[in-house]
């Protein structure tokens, strides 16, 4: 807005001024929408931290008690996607851009961005009728065999809905937009790099080791970010998937889950009433503050690591 | 790489032929197989994972013994990440399997111009949905796209100081909303203005915009970027102004980008569910108002079909699978579009 | 480079202009117009009744709120029915605020809530609770190698509370001589979102066990034993995919599933329509309301054995006398329509409740005249 005014000779013609001044309102109205969010929700979620809880589930003693399994849940179940989800998606980004044939590489990508391409419901309603009574004799053996470590331990749950299965679902969905990333970052690797390692007779896993991981690691970093960000707020795929429970626990494989805040809210809004509608608003404050704290950090170490790396 | 290698002379010693992984694939499965037949319960998952780790561990010992440590693991890492790419390809093709298997019962003519009004079981099809979400969606782009993209010029053309890098923060923390929050927001905006309980289309669409708006500011401030300085200076050092040289200069050379980011931003709210479980609503019948009444839209027709199914769950489980293949095939087409929009008028910039 | 990217826009203009136009004006193939249609069929009843009719609330009656909507519609073309099937909650809220014309709830109001105004109706009076539709719970099993079962109320509250846990636990053996019942876990199956059906098989068990089950009813399940499963599909799936599943739902969803016979008296009852209105039908009104107010409080500890008492009463709630009189009028016929006996069969058909008994109907039908 003052850009211009110091300028010795300022020509300020009015298309520019509207222009300029519809643009800075557009930017300003995110700064606005944004607040607005956060405002609303803290209007709505405050009459929660003094409601009267025992008509919630489990009856906790405040509302903190109440909120702490859930966001547990949604931590952990977010954990566990990235777990699986971010060394499936180098391996696939690699395979991608440094081992497929160089023909068929961009269709393989697409392939992958394909998974992107179906939408939450869908997955849900694929965990539930395909891969819940796909993955249960398996935990049935892992309990059996493996109980004997504690995040294995029995009873197995009797229809494989557990935070295991909506961990994998979470993975699978989130998979897309980590591979994307890391696939566009590793072809940015310099050739001449590469080239170097390749020269000095370094076999194929020692230059992606050497040129193309190192290269890759911040943006490998903020991809996994992202996609932590997308599994916390996942929501239809979590509701309709997961056998929730109000409990704190790291077992993967029975039917007493924590839940996670996103499905709770869904499972409970349209019944919710009173100031059960404010609770459940506060969780969404929650949330919001817990992905919020995650971008935080992702830009941070973004901007960090950028500086190291020397490689812009 | 602590294990001293044999090394070999020859240009071909210490070589493994180039069709052993082949072979060794097709031993390793044989002999599962035969050992499972033998079994008596071949399982064709278990024979196929139980191959696959036989083939890798096979392989590297083989590589192992012929070639040395450093080809072994070479070997071993190409299986790994071989591996890796197909176990994604197995949700993939499940997921593509079963919504096209169960979805093609109902993929017919009455799917596609019939509401739910008035049926109860048998028949019945998804255009009120179908509609719903066109409409929702439509409203939804027609409030992102101009504000993602002037933002974007704000940001790349204006924006110098501390509003612009607020800015770009807000929009970073705004990618990372949960959708549900959105509409947990649009909830309470408008039940503050109508009153509890209000059900509208535009609501969606607020909280739908929410999620979009992010998304098309970051593609368009990539494409914005990528628009060399010299077209910019050329432009100015000409006497056009600023404005005249952003709308005929630079918004063009990067329209193509542009339009394709803003339909992979479509592509990614079309399917959203959670907000406009929250603020939309259920309904059966059409309504072409954004403005009044509740809207239905596909995703939450396929969500509602599987959670509120009637005396005959096989019809209602019917229609969610043709439901879901009908907005899987949309977001796909919306994707493809893109990506040819992108091909073929992209401004050619060789990496 | 110019002319291309012209041509891109120009291309997505008209996409979105076809797309638009195509929406705008595609039409349900099942949905004319009204004064089209009013024309083209050749209803008997020249219905002068017309407008929008709006109702929100428990999903448990959305199957049957279609059947009626579908027959009300059809009876009279120029009226559209909405039922928004988002839950009793929001149905009451919305009620309260005036954003329906009626509400679907499977609890009455509450006491609170008739203290308070509603939005929809004139300025001073009250709303009423219409019992509108009655559905058994049936409890579901699916225990290789078990047909039968019989359980008694303490049981069921021990097994759904946690504190039986294995099929051959002696409670369960006691009750079930000839059953070749299998050393292995219950797998029990609650509703994870907030329900009716819950509410009322809690209260069930709460009112016929208290000493097992201690929790005061509630729409949430509150113990953390057990299986979670999002609406009476996702019951039914887990039941029906899992092993040695047991799980509550609305009857009309049993299937093929085993049912457990409840220990109603000395004997052992599974549920039928019948037996449901019936325990429905004798059970008391709740006492201080107005005259025509039927909120039921039903009488779960019964011991007739021609009554099934895990039962799910569902209300319409309207005005005494509505604001607005073209929506009382309208609202009235509805009323009337789905409590009368060809309406409640209707539903009985599609969504497999148990209709009205005679004796409630004639008391829902003066409480339905009521309303202006």
């Amino acid at each position: 807005m003052t850009t211009q005014t110091e300028r010795p000779k300022p020509v300020i013609r009015l298309g520019d001024r509207v222009f300029a001044r519809s643009t800075l309102i557009a930017g300003s109205l995110i700064l606005v929408a944004l607040a607005a969010v956060a405002i609303f929700l803290i209007v709505e979620a405050i009459p929660a931290l003094g409601a009267d809880t025992t008509e919630l589930k489990g009856s906790p003693s405040n509302f903190w008690t109440y909120v702490g399994p859930l966001a547990f849940g949604t931590v952990w179940a977010a954990f566990l996607a990235l777990l699986i989800a971010v060394p499936l998606a180098v391996g696939i980004a690699l395979f991608i851009s440094h081992y497929a044939p160089r023909r068929l590489a961009q269709g393989l990508a697409y392939v992958i961005d394909l998974l992107a391409a179906v939408p939450s419901v869908v997955f849900g309603l694929w965990g539930i009728k395909v891969l819940a009574p796909a993955v249960q004799p398996v935990y049935a053996w892992l309990t059996d065999n493996l109980g004997w470590i504690p995040i294995f331990s029995g009873p197995v749950s009797g229809t494989g809905r557990t935070i295991l299965t909506v961990a994998i679902v979470l993975a699978v969905m989130i998979l897309p937009i980590i591979t994307a990333m890391a696939r566009e970052v590793f072809l940015q690797t310099p050739k001449l790099h590469e080239e170097a390692a390749l020269a000095l007779g370094a076999t194929r896993w020692e230059m992606v080791k050497m040129a193309v991981l190192p290269f890759g690691r911040s943006g490998l970093v903020s991809a996994s970010i992202l996609g932590l960000g997308r599994a916390l707020g996942e929501t239809m795929a979590v509701a309709m998937v997961l056998s929730p429970s109000t409990v704190i626990s790291f077992v993967l494989l029975q039917s007493e889950n924590p839940n996670t805040i996103a499905s709770n809210i869904a499972l409970n809004f349209p019944e919710a009433h009173g100031t059960g509608v404010n609770v459940l608003i506060a969780t969404g404050l929650i949330l919001f503050v817990i992905t919020f704290a995650v971008n935080f950090i992702a830009r941070a170490i973004v901007a960090r690591r950028k500086e190291f790396s020397g490689a812009n | 790489m602590s294990t001293v290698a044999p090394i070999a002379n020859a240009l071909t010693a210490g070589k493994l032929p180039r069709y052993t992984p082949a072979w060794v694939l097709l031993g390793s499965a044989i002999i599962i197989t035969g050992i499972a037949l033998l079994m008596g319960n071949p399982s064709i998952p278990g024979i196929v994972v139980v191959t696959a780790v036989l083939f890798v561990v096979l392989v590297y010992l083989l590589s192992l013994v012929v070639e040395g440590s450093r080809k072994a693991k070479d070997r071993l890492m190409t299986s790994l990440v071989t591996l890796a790419f197909l176990l994604a390809l197995v949700p993939l093709i499940s997921v593509a399997a079963t919504t096209i298997g169960l979805g093609l019962a109902r993929f017919d003519l009455e799917f596609f111009t019939t509401s739910m009004r008035n049926v109860t079981d048998a028949g019945g099809g998804a255009l009120h949905a179908i509609v719903g979400t066109l409409l929702i969606t439509l409203a939804t782009a027609i409030i992102s796209i101009p504000i993602g993209i002037l933002t974007a010029i704000y940001l790349v053309e204006y924006g110098r100081g501390k509003l612009a890098k607020w800015i770009t923060f807000m929009v970073d923390i705004m990618i990372g909303i949960p959708s549900i929050v959105a509409g947990l927001f649009a909830y309470a905006l408008f039940a503050l203005i109508f009153g509890p309980g209000i059900r509208l289309g535009i609501a969606g669409s607020i909280a739908l915009s929410l999620l979009m708006i992010p998304v098309v500011v970051r593609s368009t401030e990539e494409m914005l970027k990528l628009v060399p300085n010299e077209l910019r200076e050329a432009s100015l050092a000409l006497g056009v102004p600023k404005y005249l040289t952003i709308i005929k200069v630079v918004l063009p050379t990067s329209l193509a980008g542009i339009v394709t980011g803003s339909l992979l931003a479509v592509a990614r709210v079309i399917g959203e569910t959670a907000p406009l479980l929250i603020v939309a609503g259920f309904t059966q019948s059409m309504n072409y108002n954004l403005f009044s009444d509740r809207m239905m839209s596909l995703p939450l027709f396929v969500y509602s079909s599987y959670s509120q199914q009637g005396a005959d769950p096989q019809q209602f489980l019917d229609r969610a699978w043709t439901g879901a293949l009908t907005l899987i095939l949309i977001v796909m087409a919306l994707n493809l579009l893109g990506r040819l929009i992108a091909r073929i008028f992209s401004p050619k910039l060789s990496r | 480079m110019e002319v291309p990217v012209k041509f891109s826009s120009v291309a997505r203009v008209s996409v979105v202009a076809a797309i638009t136009a195509l929406a705008l004006t595609s039409c349900a193939a099942n949905e004319g117009s009204p004064s089209a249609s009013g024309s083209a069929s050749d209803s008997p009843a020249a219905s002068n009744l017309s407008g929008e009719l709006v109702g929100v609330g428990a999903s448990s009656q959305g199957t049957a709120q279609t059947t009626w909507g579908a027959g009300f519609q059809t009876a009279n073309e120029k009226v559209t029915v909405n039922y928004d099937p988002s839950g009793s909650g929001a149905g009451r809220k919305s009620f309260i605020a005036g954003g329906a014309a009626f509400a679907g709830s499977d609890s009455a109001l509450s006491d609170e809530e008739l203290a308070g105004s509603f939005g929809t109706c004139k300025a001073d009076t009250k709303a009423i609770d219409i019992p509108v539709y009655i559905s058994p719970i049936a409890v579901i099993f699916n225990v290789d190698g078990v047909k039968d079962l019989n359980l008694d109320a303490a049981t069921l509250a021990g097994i759904f509370s946690g504190k039986i846990t294995q099929w051959n636990a002696p409670e369960i053996v006691a009750l079930n001589k000839d059953a070749k019942l299998p050393d292995a876990k219950i797998n029990a199956v609650h509703r994870s979102d907030a329900s009716g059906t819950t509410k009322n098989f809690a209260d069930y068990l709460n009112q016929n066990a208290p000493d097992v089950w201690t929790e005061k009813p509630a729409d949430d399940f509150p113990y953390t034993g057990g299986e979670g499963a999002q609406g009476t599909s996702g019951v039914v799936d887990a039941v029906t995919n899992g092993t040695n599943m047991i799980g509550y739902a609305d009857a009309s969803r049993a299937g093929k599933l085993g049912v457990v016979k409840v220990k109603v008296g000395d004997k052992f009852v599974g549920y039928s329509a019948d037996a449901a209105a019936a325990v429905v039908a004798e059970s008391p009104l709740v006492e201080g309301r107005g005259a025509n107010d039927l909120a039921i409080k039903l009488d779960r500890k019964t011991t007739d054995a021609s009554h099934y008492p895990i039962v799910l009463v569902s209300y319409a709630i309207a005005c005494e006398t509505y604001k607005d009189p073209a929506q009382g009028t309208l609202t009235k016929a509805y009323l009337e329509y789905i409590t009368s006996e060809a309406g409640q069969k209707a539903a009985a058909e599609k969504a497999g409740n148990a209709p009205l008994s005679a004796d409630l109907s004639k008391k829902v039908a003066t409480a339905v005249g009521s309303i202006k």
